[in-house]
């Protein structure tokens, strides 16, 4: 989680590719590249991160409650379906596109899963499938007027906004709520299952252990090859960071119900994406669409299907997101996924620190972009407040978290790091 | 070399390695090249040069499998081919690198060297991709800080050698450079013209359009000049003054760049400026 940004890569070598190259990098020359690289205006995560430290320690000092093991262990979970809607949105913005109609698309989902389900009586996993799909469809057809009509995705994502939330309203019917039964397997796992506490600490552990193993390897490789490598020491550092930090917060949830089994999905699903844009040709061909797509078409990116998965996974996650979002409030109804689902999915995306303008981003941003919108609105829920002010303290914090994107790039300009 | 080669095996004089033949373009009732011969050889480099309008583009076009020719033979190593796609051409060992380079300025200098052709596309080589990008441009003697730098922190000279390492990462037989000089510096000038003369010692067949005479005279070996669409001559690049070069390429002896180059001379000898040819060709330094 403190890898930084995978477009600069994590480490910046000095002197030319003809000088021999340093055997290994230590502490010292990590610090002093990450601090050239904040100087030039490339803050990765760290933005996000401090403003979740003050947002927390803010809502704490306003209401003791906030930083109870119950309050977070809900947190958690309520922000799993927004922020794998979020995780979605990050897909289409790092190619440079947008999905407006992530939150109709949700709803749709939810109300696909509640008619199949309880007015259908199919099997589960069956009624969880089906929406699957169809938004898959969904975004093939978002691509498919795009790359064939040419269309701008803002144009037809905003039909879709419209348009399937009419669809989703017509599935519900005239009564226009549909409950999930309680003792169902969707609600449980959305609500009522936590990771047994050893299984918790296993895992972080594997965690840390994979984290170690995997870094370890690839500087011996790296070191083999004779390029630059970081210290083991350094990576021993990282590891037992990450296992005292996710340790500590297990520990934390545990006093309390725990860690629940879709907050470790929506983990699960972030890690996956992470490997896919930072390990993969086809992460990198994501980055080169958003980045200069004229370029990444005679480089040999075929940008057209680029598009295509961009898309079909921004509608498939929203989709998941909404089943979860149904799962978890054991409902579908006209409002699921209306409100302010699409804008704080969107926000979440940003805040985290993706682009707007295409190719720069990471997983990493849906995760702690929707805990920081989860954070503040669960702090105004306990202080009573109504959705008013969460609302005006939301768009807020999205103003500050794009200008302060804004006054980055600006910098990283003057420093040459575009 | 490729299902696009045709049984017709004449080569071009003194063994060329690209040789066109009689190419023709038009574009409605504008014909952009008419009847035009152009012949490179390993090891060779061919400066392009002609006002503008006068074809070079649609030329380089015409190779670079963006454009179809209406007429002409492209011959290419033993054969003659066609170059129907730009995929073809790079299948075929034509490589372009046109004046807006196209890299990605958000990905590092490997990942742009490696657009599109990654090695183990589902568990990335990097480290391999590194040794090969540190070696490549180490071969090109390029001076780039660090290649996990974002293209974007890079000067104008070193993306042209990113760009240009891009394309010897497919193992070219002609690289084709549009304009590789434009809009830099001195100093990165010196530094692409420098490239270009290391794929030379490579044995790469270099075609260079370029509008300045200083760069061309510098690295070219031959000089083809295009004049409205057609060839004007092809001058060696040692023996040929660059007010010949201009007269080639505008038409005429006596024009605005010679009269120019006239008068300033006269204006640094102190001397009267003298008309027509004669001043511009005397003591033309390289």
């Amino acid at each position: 989680m403190t890898e930084p940004a995978a477009v600069t890569g994590p480490e910046l070598s000095r002197g030319g590719p003809l000088d021999p190259a340093p055997r290994s990098t230590g502490a010292r020359d990590r610090r002093r590249a990450v601090s050239d690289r904040l100087r030039g205006g490339d803050l990765g995560l760290l933005p996000v991160l401090a403003g979740l430290v003050v947002i927390w320690v803010v809502m704490q000092i306003l209401n003791p409650i906030f930083l109870s093991s119950a309050n977070l262990t809900n947190l958690a979970l309520e922000s799993v379906p927004v922020g794998i809607i979020a995780l979605g949105v990050v897909c289409v913005l790092l190619v440079g596109q947008i999905d407006l109609s992530v939150g109709s698309i949700s709803g749709l989902g939810a109300a696909v899963l509640a008619v199949l389900f309880v007015d259908r009586g199919l099997p589960a996993w069956l009624a969880v499938v089906v929406p699957l799909a169809l938004a898959g469809l969904i975004g093939w057809f978002y691509a498919q007027v795009h790359n064939r009509i040419g269309v701008p995705s803002f144009v037809i994502t905003l039909g879709g906004l419209l348009g399937f939330l009419g669809v989703q309203l017509w599935i519900l019917g005239p009564k226009g709520s549909i409950n999930l039964p309680f003792d169902s397997g969707l609600v449980a796992f959305a609500q009522l299952q936590f990771l047994p506490p050893w299984l918790a600490y296993a895992l972080v552990v594997a965690g840390a252990a994979v984290l170690y193993a995997t870094g370890a390897a690839r500087a011996a490789e790296r070191r083999r090859a004779g390029l630059t490598a970081p210290s083991r020491r350094l990576l021993a550092g990282r590891s037992l960071a990450l296992l005292a930090g996710l340790g500590a917060a297990v520990w934390y949830l545990n006093r309390d119900r725990g860690v629940g089994w879709m907050f470790v999905f929506f983990l699960a699903l972030v890690l996956a994406l992470h490997y896919v844009l930072s390990r993969t040709s086809f992460g990198k061909s994501m980055y080169a669409v958003g980045g200069n797509m004229e370029a990444a078409r005679r480089a040999g990116v075929n940008v057209k299907a680029v598009l295509t998965t961009a898309f079909v996974l921004c509608a498939t996650l929203a989709c998941v997101g909404g089943v979860l979002s149904a799962s978890r409030l054991a409902a579908a109804n006209q409002s699921s996924g209306g409100g302010d689902v699409n804008l704080n999915a969107i926000a979440a995306a940003v805040i985290g620190g993706t682009s707007l303008f295409g190719g720069r981003g990471t997983a990493f941003a849906a995760l702690l972009g929707v805990l920081v919108i989860q954070s503040i609105s669960s702090g105004l829920t306990l202080l009573n407040l109504d959705s008013a002010y969460r609302f005006m303290v939301t768009g807020g914090v999205l103003l500050l978290a794009v200008s302060l994107d804004a006054v980055a790039r600006r910098s990283r300009v003057s420093h040459g790091r575009a | 070399m490729s299902a696009d080669s045709l049984p017709s095996p004449p080569e071009g004089p003194e063994g060329s390695l690209l040789s066109l033949r009689g190419i023709s373009k038009s574009f409605g009732a504008v014909a952009a090249l008419t009847d035009v011969d152009l012949d490179v050889a390993a090891g060779q480099v061919v400066a392009l040069v002609g006002d503008n309008g006068a074809g070079k583009s649609t030329l380089v076009k015409v190779l670079s499998g963006v454009h179809r020719p209406d007429a002409g033979t492209v011959g290419f190593g033993a054969g003659t081919v066609s170059v129907s796609s730009p995929a073809t051409a790079q299948r075929l060992g034509i490589a372009t690198v046109f004046q807006d380079l196209a890299l990605c300025e958000n990905l590092n200098v490997v990942e742009n060297l490696f657009l599109g052709r990654e090695l183990r596309g589902l568990r990335l080589d990097e480290v391999g991709m590194e040794v090969r990008s540190r070696a490549l441009l180490g071969e090109l003697s390029a001076k780039i800080p660090s290649v996990r730098v974002p293209v974007a922190a890079l000067s104008g000279g070193q993306r042209q050698t990113v760009a240009i390492a891009r394309t010897l990462l497919g193992d070219p037989k002609v690289i084709i450079l549009d304009e590789p000089t434009a809009a830099l510096g001195v100093a990165q000038t010196a530094e692409v013209l420098n490239l270009i003369e290391r794929l030379r010692e490579r044995g790469l067949g270099v075609i260079m359009v370029s509008h300045n005479m200083a760069d061309v005279r510098a690295v070219a070996d031959t000089v083809a000049v295009l004049r409205l669409g057609r060839n004007n001559g092809v001058f060696d690049a040692a023996t040929t003054t660059a007010s010949e070069l201009v007269a080639a390429i505008t038409g005429a002896t006596d024009n605005v760049v010679s009269r120019r180059a006239g008068r300033d001379r006269a204006t640094d000898d102190g001397t009267e400026p003298a008309h027509g040819t004669g001043a511009a060709h005397k003591g033309e330094a390289s």
